[in-house]
């Protein structure tokens, strides 16, 4: 009887522990900030490109995490992707005529939805949809600009030198 | 010689295919009888103490040393590219995803498996499962299930342990050895870690414990009941073990990421 008591202590500690382990790894190391979370109330922005948005990503107002991505669609209607987040209850506060950012955090780093607040008084509420948002920087855009731009240059430098003979 | 080949073949062969369906059969056994041995918890619990707290030290022991070198080694790695930050986020997918399980179930089939497969190896050969069938004691219901159910149940459980115990070693060296910012390693490894992320490792060690206690129950269960035998049952179960573990890996590794 001591004996079976002894291995049933000892199960009972390797349980615990097992699944001590599995809640740590679960909320500890994971970006769960908002719990199971059905709390909050969603927002709605069109963007004509939101490059590396992903499902999950942060929304953030002066760098503090407000909410997260809930969905990324295609509307035919306006042909533009549609970014569906929910934010998180506390911050109910942020005027209607603010503006949504698709940005990237850091070099390297995930992007995420950045909102800056304007000035209006009435604030947005759930399934409301922000008016002002600014398109994600595509690397490779800005890229071939910058090379185009210099092309047109460097040729109309050219021209110009040529011009005076 | 050349003609012996094709027949050779057919037959390795066929003894590949015999076996994998003895497998399945023998699997497929043990399923059935499921809700009846949860009827005998206290069994499982003794054999969960067997399988799973005495393999607790190894387990942990284990996961502290992959963790420490895991810090070491993701150091020396990503300050290469200056983004050793990024140290918590490796150390944590590492671990979760691929070393925690994978290790656990190898380590699992080394210290549990083998003592499962010589016990039952053993029962075969000194008659004991042949007198439980004379008393009308269904030897697999008995004997067989309890080990299987225990082993399956452990295995996710030490995996868990392995992955945390691994996670604080790599703490260990990279923040108190190498100077990481502990901040930047924890914020880091909460923002790119996911909760899928964890659930993958679970999976993973979920199935490594069926594969790993059904090899081992049944090799030890179908031993020839020789000193030989039972020596030749607990060397199959390691080597099986270890080369479906990873076969299994490679294919779940495929299907989640």
């Amino acid at each position: 009887m001591r004996q079976t008591r002894a291995i049933e202590l000892g199960t009972g500690l390797f349980v615990l522990l097992g699944f001590a382990a599995l809640f740590f790894l679960v909320t500890q190391i994971t970006n769960r900030e908002f719990g199971l979370g059905d709390g909050g109330y969603r927002l709605s922005a069109s963007f004509e490109q939101v490059g590396g948005l992903k499902p999950g990503a942060p929304v953030s107002m002066s760098g503090v995490t407000i909410g997260r991505v809930e969905a990324i669609e295609y509307d035919f209607d306006e042909y533009e992707a549609r970014v569906t987040m929910r934010i998180d209850h506390r911050f109910d506060r942020i005027p209607e005529d603010s503006d949504a950012g698709i940005f990237t955090a850091g070099l390297l780093g995930g992007q995420y939805v950045g909102i800056g607040p304007g000035g209006s008084e009435t604030f947005l509420a759930e399934g409301d949809q922000m008016q002002f948002t600014q398109s994600a920087v595509v690397l490779e855009d800005l890229i071939s600009k910058f090379l185009f731009s210099k092309a047109t240059e460097e040729s109309a430098g050219k021209a110009s030198e040529e011009a005076p003979q | 010689m050349l003609a012996a080949l094709p027949r050779e073949l057919l037959q390795s062969l066929r003894a590949a295919l015999e076996a994998l369906g003895a497998y399945s059969l023998f699997g497929a056994r043990l399923f059935m009888e499921l809700p009846r041995a949860l009827l005998r918890f206290d069994l499982i619990v003794t054999q969960m103490h067997n399988t799973g707290a005495l393999s607790l030290v190894i387990i942990m022991l284990s996961g502290l040393f992959v963790g420490m070198v895991l810090g070491l080694q993701g150091f020396d790695l990503l300050e290469r590219f200056g983004s050793e930050d990024s140290l918590g986020t490796a150390a944590a997918l590492g671990l979760l995803k691929e070393l925690g399980p994978v290790v656990t179930a190898l380590l699992f089939a080394g210290r549990a498996g083998t003592a499962l497969a010589s016990e039952l190896g053993l029962m075969r050969a000194t008659d004991q499962l042949a007198a439980m069938e004379m008393m009308a004691v269904d030897p697999v219901r008995r004997v067989v299930m309890p080990r299987f159910v225990g082993g399956a149940l452990s295995m996710p459980l030490l995996a868990a342990i392995f992955s945390m115990i691994g996670i604080f070693g790599a703490q260990l060296i990279g923040v108190q050895l190498m100077g990481v910012d502990s901040g930047q390693f924890w914020s880091q490894m909460r923002a790119a870690v996911e909760p899928g992320d964890v659930m993958e490792g679970v999976v993973k060690s979920c199935v490594f414990g069926v594969a790993c206690s059904l090899i081992a129950v049944y090799e030890g269960y179908h031993s020839l009941p020789t000193a030989e035998g039972v020596g030749r049952a607990t060397t199959r179960t390691v080597v099986i073990s270890s080369v479906v573990v990873l076969l299994l890996d490679y294919m779940l590794t495929a299907v989640m990421l």
